[in-house]
Formats: C-alpha cells, sequence, structure tokens
C-alpha cells in the first residue's frame, strides 16, 4: 500500500490549512401542494404522473401497455406474468415493470428504488416501461429532506429516478429512450399494505 | 510533447460556418437555460457558498475524508485500490479485469479515464471496452476525444453523427433525426452491456460517511454498467469525496442546474456496496491532485465538479470548439487544470480567455477561474514560456497602457486608419482578429474627444497628481 501512504503523506504535509464544514439549512418552505409540484417536475423530465389510482390496476395495465406479456411486478396491487429472475441480464426482455417507491421528491419529480424494492434492481432500468407506485405520504419537499431517507445510509444501491432514460447528445435534442426504460409512469397510490413489495 | 497551439487548432473549426453556428447556439443555450433554473431557486447564492465551503472543508481535510471513505467503502464489501497516477490507475484496473478474466467491459462516461487514457491502455492489452453514454460512444467510434465534458459529442452535427452511424453500423446516413440515431446506438449497444464481464463508471461525488460513489447520468448508464456485469469498478479522482449526504443534497441541487439547467438528472444514483452475488472495486486516484493541492493559487480549483457551465460561458470556447483544446478538460476550467498537469504542452491555454470573469460567476462552487487563469499567466512568463511573438506584444501593450498619451495617441490614429484602410489592408494574415470576424465599425470620437468636447479640459485621470480628486477618479476607474 505504498501508492496510499504516498497519496495521504502528501495531503497531510502539504494540503491547505483546515476550513470549517457549514450547516446545510433544510430550506424547507412548506408549500401546499407537493403532488402538483411533484407532478409538473417529473414532467420536465418527460415523465408521466396519474394523479388518481385506477380502482382496478391490473386492468389499468393492460389498457395503457395493451402489448405487454412479460411483466415483472414487484407490489401485491399486480400480479407478474414472471419467474425469478435467472440473472442481473435477464430482465432486459420485461415489458413492464411494477414497484412501488418509498419516496418522491416534489422539487425534482424523483422517486427513489432501492434493492429493498426490488431485489434485482435492473428489473427498473432494463425494462421498456416502468411503472411505479408512490403514496402521497412519502412525498417530501425537496432534495434535502431526500437525503434525510435512511436508504442513503443503509442501501447497497439507491437511485433517484426523475425520468425516462433520456439523452441529448446529438444535437442538444433530449430523445427517449437511451439505453434504460422508454417510459417511467408514476401513480399516486397510497399503501394498501403495510411495507413494501418484495421481488 | 509539443506544445498544443488552441488558437491555431481553432481555425479549423472556425472555417465551417455550419459547426461554428450550431456549436455556439447549442452551447450559449445551455447558458440561458442555467440562468432560467438558477433563477427560480430563491437560495440559489447560498447553495453556491454552502458548495464552495462544502469542498473546501473536505479538500482541507482530505486525508481524514478518503480514510473515512476507504473504511467506510471496504465495511459494506467493495475493495479500495489507491493510484499515484494514470499508469497505476490503467494497471490496476487491467489486473482486476485479469484477475476475474473478464475481456469485455462496458463503462459509463468518466473524465478521469480520459485523463488517464485507459482505454487505449486497455485496448492494446486485448480488453474489449464499449462507452455506454451515447455521446461519449459517439466520440470512441470515430476515434476522437470528448469535445464537451457533460455533452462529448456536442461539437458534431446531427448530420455528422447520421454519416459515422452509416459509416459504422450500417444505418441511413442521410436519417439526420436524434430519435432514430439514440435508437440505432441502443439497437448496438445494449446486447454489448448484456453480455459483458465488467462494468465501470467514474464518480460524481464519492460520499465519505456512506462509502457509496454517486453517478449522475441522462440515460441510465452507469446504472446497466455498474448492476448488469458481476464486476464493478469505480474510479474516482480523490478530489471527489463529500462528507455527507446532507452535503451531497447541496451539489445535486446545483450540478444538472448548472450544466442544462433541468433540476435534476434522470437517474441520480448511489453504489454503495456490491450487488448481490457481484464484486465492487473502488479506486482512488491521485495523478497530480496532491500536487495541485500543495500550491496555494490553484488548489481551489479542486472543488470543480464538471458541470461544464464555465465553458458554456466562454467566449472563447463557444467559438473555438471544444478539441481545440487538445486535452481532457477544454475551457476555462480546463486553462487551470490542464496546465498544472504539463505546463509545456499547456503553455498556451491561459491565453484562451478574455478573462471577463464570466466563468467565475457561474461557477456552482465559486472557483475564481478568471484570477487563476491570469495567474497561469503569470507562472508562464516566470517559467519562460512566453513565445518572442508574445514577449513582443506584452511588451508593446505595456508600454502603450501604461502611457495614456501614448494611447490616445493609437486609439485615434487606429480609429482614423479603419475609416479609411482598404480592405486588403485590414483583413489579412496579420490580423488575426479580422481572420473570422467584421471588425467593429470605429465611433466617430474616442471617449476622450468626447469628454474633452462635452466637459471641456483634460479628463480627470490625466490631470497632473494632486489635482484631481482621488475619488472621482477611483470611480472613473471603475466604470472603464
Amino acid at each position: 500500500m505504498a501508492a496510499r501512504e504516498d497519496i495521504l503523506t502528501a495531503i497531510r504535509d502539504r494540503g491547505p490549512a483546515p476550513r470549517e464544514l457549514p450547516h446545510v439549512p433544510d430550506f424547507r418552505q412548506g408549500p401546499d401542494d407537493l403532488i402538483s409540484l411533484f407532478t409538473a417536475a417529473l414532467a420536465r423530465l418527460d415523465g408521466q404522473a396519474v394523479t388518481q389510482p385506477p380502482a382496478d390496476l391490473q386492468r389499468w395495465l393492460a389498457e395503457t401497455f395493451p402489448g405487454a406479456s412479460r411483466i415483472c411486478s414487484a407490489v401485491p396491487e399486480v400480479a407478474g406474468t414472471l419467474p425469478p429472475f435467472s440473472g442481473w441480464a435477464a430482465p432486459a426482455d420485461v415489458d413492464v415493470t411494477v414497484v412501488r417507491t418509498p419516496l418522491g421528491v416534489a422539487e425534482t419529480g424523483s422517486i427513489l428504488l432501492t434493492e429493498n424494492e426490488l431485489a434485482v434492481t435492473t428489473a427498473a432500468v432494463l425494462a421498456q416501461h416502468l411503472v411505479v407506485l408512490l403514496d402521497p405520504a412519502d412525498l417530501t419537499e425537496n432534495i434535502h429532506g431526500a437525503y434525510q431517507h435512511p436508504a442513503f445510509q443503509k442501501a447497497a444501491y439507491a437511485v433517484l429516478l426523475s425520468g425516462p432514460s433520456g439523452s441529448a447528445d446529438i444535437g442538444g435534442t433530449t430523445v427517449h429512450p437511451a439505453q434504460g426504460v422508454t417510459t417511467l409512469t408514476v401513480i399516486l397510490s397510497p399503501r394498501t399494505t403495510p411495507g413494501t413489495g418484495e421481488l | 510533447m509539443k506544445p498544443v497551439d488552441q488558437a491555431r487548432n481553432a481555425l479549423a473549426f472556425l472555417e465551417d460556418d455550419t459547426h461554428e453556428h450550431a456549436f455556439d447556439k447549442l452551447i450559449w443555450g445551455l447558458r440561458e437555460q442555467r440562468d432560467a433554473a438558477a433563477r427560480e431557486v430563491g437560495e440559489w447564492e447560498e447553495l453556491r457558498t454552502l458548495a464552495s465551503q462544502i469542498k473546501e472543508h473536505t479538500l482541507s481535510n482530505l486525508a481524514h475524508y478518503l480514510e473515512l471513505f476507504e473504511a467506510r467503502a471496504t465495511r459494506n464489501g467493495a475493495q479500495v485500490h489507491w493510484a499515484r497516477d494514470a499508469h497505476e490507475h490503467n494497471q490496476i484496473v487491467y489486473d482486476i479485469l485479469s484477475a476475474h478474466g473478464a475481456q469485455r467491459l462496458v463503462k459509463s462516461k468518466s473524465m478521469l479515464t480520459e485523463e488517464c487514457e485507459m482505454r487505449p491502455f486497455l485496448e492494446r492489452r486485448g480488453i474489449q471496452v464499449t462507452e455506454t453514454d451515447l455521446g461519449e460512444r459517439i466520440q470512441q467510434l470515430d476515434d476522437q476525444p470528448p469535445s464537451h465534458i457533460v455533452g462529448p459529442g456536442w461539437q458534431k452535427t446531427t448530420r455528422d453523427v447520421a454519416e459515422l452511424f452509416g459509416r459504422v453500423y450500417g444505418s441511413d446516413p442521410e436519417r439526420a433525426d436524434p430519435v432514430y440515431l439514440a435508437h440505432v446506438m441502443r439497437e448496438h449497444t445494449r446486447p454489448l452491456i448484456l453480455q459483458a464481464d465488467a462494468g465501470m463508471t467514474g464518480a460524481n461525488f464519492a460520499v465519505a460517511q456512506t462509502g457509496a460513489v454517486v453517478t449522475v447520468t441522462n440515460e441510465g448508464n452507469a446504472d446497466l454498467s455498474g448492476n448488469v456485469p458481476k464486476l464493478r469498478i469505480c474510479s474516482v479522482g480523490i478530489e471527489k469525496i463529500i462528507p455527507g449526504p446532507a452535503e451531497l443534497a447541496v451539489f445535486i441541487r446545483l450540478l444538472t442546474r448548472s450544466a442544462t439547467g433541468e433540476r435534476i438528472t434522470q437517474y441520480t444514483s448511489h453504489f454503495a456496496a456490491p450487488r448481490e452475488g457481484g464484486t465492487m472495486h473502488i479506486v482512488l486516484v491521485d495523478n497530480g491532485r496532491t500536487q495541485r493541492l500543495a500550491d496555494e493559487r490553484f488548489w481551489p480549483s479542486l472543488k470543480c465538479i464538471r458541470c461544464g457551465a464555465c465553458m458554456n460561458t466562454c467566449p472563447v470556447y463557444r467559438r473555438s470548439g471544444g478539441l481545440s483544446y487538445g486535452a481532457t478538460y477544454m475551457g476555462p476550467i480546463g486553462l487551470i487544470t490542464m496546465p498544472a498537469a504539463d505546463a509545456r504542452r499547456y503553455r498556451e491555454l491561459p491565453f484562451a480567455s478574455t478573462i471577463n470573469g464570466s466563468c467565475t460567476n457561474v461557477c456552482p462552487v465559486q472557483i475564481n477561474i478568471h484570477e487563476q487563469i491570469y495567474q497561469w499567466r503569470e507562472v508562464m512568463d516566470a517559467n519562460g514560456e512566453f513565445s518572442a511573438t508574445k514577449k513582443a506584444a506584452m511588451k508593446l501593450a505595456g508600454n502603450l497602457l501604461s502611457h495614456p498619451r501614448a494611447y490616445r495617441a493609437a486609439a485615434e490614429a487606429g480609429g482614423a486608419a479603419l475609416r479609411v484602410l482598404p480592405h486588403f489592408a485590414i483583413y489579412n494574415r496579420l490580423n488575426a482578429w479580422g481572420r473570422h470576424r467584421d471588425i467593429p465599425s470605429p465611433a466617430k470620437e474616442t471617449f476622450h474627444q468626447w469628454y474633452a468636447r462635452n466637459r471641456g479640459g483634460a479628463h480627470p485621470a490625466e490631470e497632473p497628481a494632486g489635482e484631481a480628486t482621488a475619488g472621482t477618479e477611483d470611480a472613473d476607474h471603475g466604470r472603464a
């Protein structure tokens, strides 16, 4: 570990004098309508929100994605059609993944996913379409609030998803999809059962 | 290596109006979107100050935070490696790949791996390396380095990409449609991701308290590169460390807004531990950073979070193209980081600036970029890196600017000459300024002539010492 010691010694011997760490406020303003803020922010990156949860989610899925036959579900509200994945590349042919998020962020239209919600997390990135259930009670106002969520201390992998995969790398025009999901739909839907489903 | 002549390189870019105008429009558009995004956040300036203070705190306690990060990442199950320079980094990555028998590597965009020239290093040793970021892949296929740190292929028009994909992938070269082209890329790259033996990411941030490597992408390609293969390698510059999630929030709010004007990217991903059944390696890389940290003038450049805002606002960058810098980091941030890596090779870069200060004003971590550019010019002078021509020009300018009467005479003569000289006498190879732009029409009179006519007498600044009001003189200079 000579490199480690060389680097640390060089820093200690020649680095700048210590500066104070500032306190980071939460910048909360307490807006009334987090759902509207969330929906508008999500739309900026071409994600869609469904603010009135469908009475029959299974039927909604069939109507919204009529060609979808390979459905990966990690929620009790929907029955999936797939056996457990054999590997982390296996979700590549999934049509729709349905999962419940433990957190939504109004400022950015983001939802959180970790291995707790979806054991094989690539099912959320490789699927053609991602449908996310979000309990309005799990909305937080801004990114400062979001990072207080315990997932950012504990999860092996945590992603804040804020829209379908896109790229503006060709001529600066944003197009979908790039390598990830083609569409992202967030359904504002209170939990029917305590806890989260797990695949 | 021969010094990079940025001005000469820019000439080639400027020869083609189509590219120059498209690039300028795209890049300035990003700057305008950044402004709009900043305006909607009431605490924007407070966030910039916080970000700067957090970075300064972390960089001034870097050994502590690196050890904290290492301990936490190790506890999470990752293996942490340390690399003093680019070669050590590349060798570590290759050794990890070899130990796992990995021959196909997919990776997300990482300026650090560009800096280390890792791709050719691995390819020479038989590793197939696939860039999964669309822009980076475009540049890889065209055998070019990135032209922008956020959008590597932005110097190309959509038509250029259509032609490139037609040549490489056999797609329709006439179909200059970004949706179609992104689809072509997806069809060709996803199979490579699914079959890869190893995946690699860079790091936008590394969180000491949690051991997490954080990446920010629009495509989700870091998530796929980092999660699909069993073997994950993350290359992290040591300056990317920040204390914890509370501090991370400040940077996440600033980064994308500064880069593209959006509030956040589609994927903000935190890799803290190997995925189930997988292995995770983190390579902490110095490569000149500790040397920069020791320089009291230039260490604040290590606060950079690679948003590209300084590039987007820079008139020289927008009109030169990113490739003209011949450097991993281009634009204003490149002017103050590349000479630290190789003062001889990048001796001309500090002069690719008008020092207008706009880069400093938009920097989300308040790096004094334009001041450092000026300081690098001083370093180049002290090191004897000025060319004879530059020395002569500087001496002439110095004399002129320190003698008001001589300056005034030159300004008046210059204006008069521009009014009467024929075209060929103004636009020729001796006048670099006029090569790709029209010389502005000269004013009918200089400010001093106007002042003498309207206010009477000499300009206060020119009156003998002691006669002018001190306050007035300062105020006038301030407005100049």
